[in-house]
């Protein structure tokens, strides 16, 4: 951009970027959209014409957490005095919510983000875990056929869901794992042990073999230098990978759709289950969705840097 | 395994002798994963292979018969799974077509500096990190007929984008487009920003005009990591099945993955579904090679 500048190119260059920001906003108006409508009143969600700005409110939070039925009669002012704020909300909403002696019934919601969480982070952890030490070994050492293990190793993340999942319902079956959190979660790490093992692999080889044999050479043994001077070496590459496999496990639906159905299934199946018929209720459903989106998107900006990297398994650095 | 390390001993690694040696670290390191990855994804497959061959229905329990070749004869005659593939070639053609053009343009269109580019950029990558069945999820809130907002910009009444058989299967490509746009974006940018900036100068001093410099200087070098885009979305695309299943379920945008899933998993049939798996399982292993292939002539640079 040093070249000299006419004045045609300082125009075409304004012009560029008011149409970047024309379609920025395009890409960021569907999820302005899912998030706008996690706030709205009911009766706005689904208006015509569609609304943009309105008065935010958490009604459809509340809704989203708790077990409600519709009230037969109006409510004892006393009752309705003595509850708390957002238990005021769905007396207002001309419903109330269900009790088991004094506590709240949640709805299914909390539970399937639990799962979600638990499954997420159990997997990731073991996935890197295992990845690392893999990364690290193909790194350094030499391996027969490195090339070949290491394609056998990226074309098990490429295989699609549904046929994996196939023989692994009829042997989760017969070992009792269908629906349970430890069948997800080794689908999970075989799903993220190659990508692992991948990223791992590229941010191992960038770290200089003269640091660990200069930890050799002062007496250190092989473990002692990997634990003490490559491992922190690695860290920024051990966090950014964790990410994309957290990410990957939390949104991954395929296998939790076949796999689990009540006591270990997580969010991604469970959201648009909620939809069920008649006339849905978007505004919880988008609260749900909300959510389950805000990790992602706060995890999307920790992650800028190496986002590149992540997407293609570590072969291109920037 | 110490004492082999002990009788060959080079003076460079006398440390590997105090512990294991750098043998064993090296296969306590690996075969795990190996044998992991063996046990949870190649002997699954292979009894799913042993399946294929018989008339095996996972819900039903009399006993299942070998029998050969029939399954895949079957379904290599079925015209409504050689409709599924057309339905996914239209799918992949559109939608990776689209994911090609919009993701280049904005990376283009990005490829300069500005104030708060840092920011737009990854603000225009969130839709990549989203889960695919929660996006087609809410694309059915953006498609909504009556009171949907797409419709209500675009003035169509109460179109039914997405239980109409025309055009079921080009609103998910729309919504994939939307979600994989980005993407590509991120891989051109940086065969953008590798292009060697002196080359553009020397193109301005001899007053090439812009299209020139685009199809001399900036095609012939971004594309290598283009094609890696490409390939990589046409497999994930190929694949599909999230997105479209949560979005319609139209026939005319049953996709083969979509496909299978229903045949294992909702008819029950097993043994079928096993070899229709394969068949698929065998496409994306051809594209998967290409892709690595090229993975690694990039990564060579």
């Amino acid at each position: 951009m040093a070249a000299v500048r006419t004045s045609s190119e300082v125009a075409l260059n304004r012009i560029a970027i008011v149409a970047v920001l024309v379609a920025t906003l395009i890409f960021l108006a569907p999820i302005y959209w899912i998030a706008s409508t996690a706030f709205k009143p009911k009766e706005l969600a689904v208006s015509v014409p569609p609304t943009v700005l309105f008065q935010p409110e958490v009604t459809p939070f509340i809704r989203l957490f708790t077990k409600r039925v519709q009230m037969q009669k109006t409510v004892d002012p006393q009752v309705y005095e003595a509850a708390p704020w957002w238990e005021k909300r769905i007396y207002d909403g001309g419903e109330r919510v269900l009790k088991v002696g004094k506590d709240v019934q949640l709805s299914q919601y909390p539970d399937r983000f639990m799962n979600s969480l638990i499954v997420a982070i159990v997997s990731t952890v073991l996935a890197v875990g295992m990845g690392t030490f893999t990364a690290y070994g193909f790194s350094r050492f030499k391996i027969a056929g490195e090339a070949d293990l290491l394609f056998f190793i990226l074309s098990t993340r490429m295989l699609p869901p549904v046929v994996v999942a196939i023989p692994m319902f009829l042997m989760y079956r017969m070992v009792g794992l269908n629906d349970s959190h430890i069948g997800l979660i080794i689908l999970y790490i075989a799903f993220n042990l190659s990508f692992s093992v991948w990223l791992m692999k590229g941010f191992m080889d960038e770290i200089p073999k003269e640091y660990e044999e200069a930890a050799l050479v002062d007496g250190y043994t092989r473990m002692q230098a990997f634990f003490k001077i490559v491992l922190p070496e690695a860290a920024t590459g051990i966090a950014a990978t964790a990410v994309f496999c957290f990410i990957t496990a939390w949104n991954e639906y395929a296998f939790a759709l076949i796999m689990t159905n009540r006591r270990a299934q997580t969010a991604p199946p469970f959201i648009p289950s909620q939809i069920g018929s008649g006339l849905p209720d978007w505004t919880t459903i988008a609260a749900g969705t909300f959510l389950f989106l805000l990790p992602v998107a706060i995890f999307t900006f920790l992650l800028r840097n190496h986002l590149l990297r992540g997407v293609t398994f570590g072969a291109i650095r920037k | 395994m110490a004492s082999v390390a002990l009788t060959n001993l080079d003076p460079a690694s006398r440390a590997a002798a105090r512990g294991w040696s750098d043998l064993t670290i090296r296969n306590m390191f690996i075969i795990p994963t190996l044998v992991f990855l063996i046990v949870f994804n190649i002997f699954p497959l292979i009894y799913s292979l042993g399946y294929s061959f018989t008339n095996f229905a996972a819900n039903r329990s009399e006993p299942w018969q070998f029998v050969g070749l029939q399954n895949y004869r079957e379904l290599l005659t079925d015209d409504h799974i050689w409709s599924n593939f057309v339905i996914t070639a239209k799918y992949v053609i559109v939608s990776v077509a689209g994911q090609m053009i919009v993701g280049f343009g904005l990376a283009l269109l990005l490829n300069r500096s500005f104030p708060m580019k840092g920011l737009i950029t990854t603000l225009l990558l969130l839709p990549m990190m989203m889960s695919a069945a929660v996006v087609g999820l809410f694309w059915q809130l953006l498609y909504s007929p009556s009171w949907g907002p797409i419709n209500y910009v675009f003035g169509l009444g109460d179109f039914a984008w997405l239980s109409n058989p025309d055009s079921a299967l080009y609103a998910v490509a729309i919504t994939d487009i939307w979600m994989w746009s980005p993407f590509v974006m991120l891989l051109s940018l940086a065969g953008l920003s590798a292009v060697p900036q002196h080359l553009y100068e020397a193109a301005a001093i001899d007053r090439a005009g812009w299209w020139y410099t685009f199809t001399r200087i900036t095609l012939p070098l971004v594309s290598p990591i283009l094609l890696i885009a490409l390939i990589f979305r046409t497999m994930e695309a190929f694949k599909t099945f999230d997105i479209a299943y949560t979005m319609t379920t139209q026939p005319t945008a049953e996709l083969i993955a979509i496909r299978l899933y229903k045949q294992a998993f909702q008819q029950w049939d097993t043994g079928k579904s096993c070899a229709l798996a394969y068949i698929v399982l065998i496409m994306v292993l051809a594209i998967t090679n290409i892709y690595v292939k090229y993975l690694n002539k990039v990564k060579e640079r």
